[in-house]
Parts: C-alpha cells; sequence; structure tokens
C-alpha cells in the first residue's frame, strides 16, 4: 500500500485546490483519446471521435472527464485508503469493462502532463513526484480487482 | 517502422522553436525522472545528482544531442542510433522501461515550458517519437 509523507498530501492538496475539474478532466480524458487511439474502443457511443479536434469538442468526452476527475478528487481526499476508495470502480473497469490497468497509469501521467501544462513554473520535480505517486498509487488500486 | 509524414512534420517544427535549448528541457527531464522515479538513479551513483548538478547538466546535453540527432535521421532511427543502442543495451544494461519514464518527464517538461504549443496533436506526434527512438535504443528483439 502506498503511503504519502505530510509534506506530500500538503503539496497535492495544495495543488488540488486551483485544479477546474471540469476542464481538466476533459482534457486529460480528451487527450488519452487523441493520443492513444485504442483507448477509444471503450467508448464507441460517444459519437464523433475522427479528429483531435473532434475528441477535444465532444462533449460526451468532456462530460466523462469530468466524472473521471471529480473521483480524482476523491483520491486526493483518502491518499491513505485508495484500494477502499476505488473498490467499487475497480469492480467496474475490471469485472464489467474489461479495461487493461496498463490504461489507467495512462490516464494518471495524461493527467500529470496536463497540470504541468496548466501550473508551469509551480509544478517542479518535487511537485511532480508527489503527483506521480497519487496516479500510481490510484491507478494500482483500481486494477485492485484483477489481483 | 517509420514515422509518419505529420508526425515528423510536427517534431521537426518544435525542434526548430526549441533551437539551442534542447539542452536545458532534457537536463529538467532528467531531475524530474530521478524525482519521480528513484529507481532511475541506479544507473547514475557516479554522479552528483542533487539539483543543479553539472554532471546531470552534462547528461542531459549528451540526451539533447542524441534527440537531435535522431529528429535529423527520422528515416533511419535504428542505424542513427546504433552506437547508442549497443551501449545502453549491452555495456550499461539499462532497463528499457526506464526510457518510457524519461520520455514521459520530458513531455511533462515540454508541457510546463510551452503550454500554448502543446497541442493534443504534438503531444501525439511527440509521444510516437519518443516511442521510435526508445524502440531503437532499446529492442524488444535481442
Amino acid at each position: 500500500m502506498v503511503h504519502f509523507t505530510a509534506e506530500e498530501k500538503a503539496v497535492i492538496t495544495g495543488l488540488w485546490g486551483k485544479v477546474n475539474v471540469e476542464e481538466t478532466g476533459g482534457e486529460a480524458v480528451g487527450r488519452l483519446l487523441v493520443v492513444y487511439p485504442w483507448t477509444q474502443r471503450f467508448f464507441d457511443s460517444f459519437g464523433n471521435m475522427s479528429s483531435p479536434s473532434a475528441i477535444m469538442g465532444n462533449p460526451k468526452v468532456k462530460a466523462h472527464g469530468k466524472k473521471v476527475l471529480t473521483s480524482f478528487g476523491d483520491a486526493v481526499k483518502n491518499m491513505d485508503n485508495l484500494k477502499g476508495t476505488f473498490a467499487k470502480l475497480s469492480e467496474l473497469h475490471c469485472d464489467k469493462l474489461h479495461v487493461d490497468p496498463e490504461n489507467f497509469r495512462l490516464l494518471g501521467n495524461m493527467i500529470v502532463i496536463i497540470l504541468a501544462s496548466h501550473f508551469g513554473r509551480e509544478f517542479t520535480p518535487e511537485v511532480q513526484a508527489a503527483w506521480q505517486k497519487l496516479v500510481a498509487g490510484v491507478a494500482t488500486a483500481l486494477a485492485h480487482k484483477y489481483h | 517502422m517509420v514515422l509518419a509524414a505529420a508526425d515528423r512534420a510536427a517534431v521537426r517544427a518544435l525542434w526548430k522553436k526549441l533551437d539551442g535549448n534542447v539542452g536545458v528541457y532534457t537536463t529538467e527531464a532528467l531531475e524530474r525522472t530521478f524525482a519521480a522515479f528513484p529507481s532511475t538513479k541506479i544507473y547514475f551513483l557516479h554522479l552528483d545528482l542533487n539539483p543543479g548538478s553539472a554532471q546531470v547538466k552534462a547528461h542531459g546535453r549528451k540526451v539533447a544531442d542524441a534527440l537531435t540527432l535522431a529528429v535529423d535521421r527520422l528515416d533511419d532511427l535504428p542505424s542513427a542510433l546504433s552506437a547508442l543502442r549497443e551501449l545502453h543495451t549491452q555495456r550499461l544494461r539499462v532497463d528499457p522501461v526506464n526510457f518510457k519514464l524519461l520520455g514521459h518527464c520530458l513531455l511533462v517538461t515540454l508541457a510546463r515550458h510551452y503550454p500554448g504549443d502543446f497541442s493534443p496533436g504534438l503531444q501525439a506526434s511527440l509521444d510516437k517519437f519518443l516511442s521510435h527512438v526508445t524502440s531503437a535504443l532499446a529492442p524488444q528483439c535481442r
């Protein structure tokens, strides 16, 4: 189980307070679908995903992004119990949707990249390190049902 | 496997914009890699890895030169990077996963410094370029 120091928690919650969940979520899922096109197979019902601009502008992509990043907010509030926090979502993603866990890591890294682009100078190597730990922890928690 | 024309154009255009500063960004990428993924430090125990280290900067310049060479020789990465492949696989025996980690940190660095340019399309092209470089440096078939 991943353990966060007090400094790491402070760094993560400090940045999270400034994140626009709706915008960042939409961007994260959108970029995932653009950069890793195979992920589109999980979102067949989303409609037009024929180009990067179609994907980034797709309202269903944005809505799903908001959902995804809102649940990341749960992770930020429950860093000491990621497994418990994501138990139901793990069941959904593993047992029902059959998502390859590698994709959780790809999305986590995508969130880190977007935070870097939004926060610039503030997103120091130390801040990135704390966030990498969180996204890795979430990816592991989501993949738990496969184990 | 060769990078598609649109991806090549995008990478070349970015490299032109980065101009002589590639070394600054690869050095930052290395610093980020060491901070976020501490296991990567095992390959550099002979270096001073403290922030601002001149030795890390020197290694950053080597990485920059290699990537710039790759950008110039997109038609034939395996041949262009053959000496580096031998160094990293035979002599240094670097676990290939580490190239992915450095590649990710380079994307983070570029997103941090060039947010306006870092469109989803450019990110996709860069991601493909870096995975081609990784394949040339650490091929799965041995």
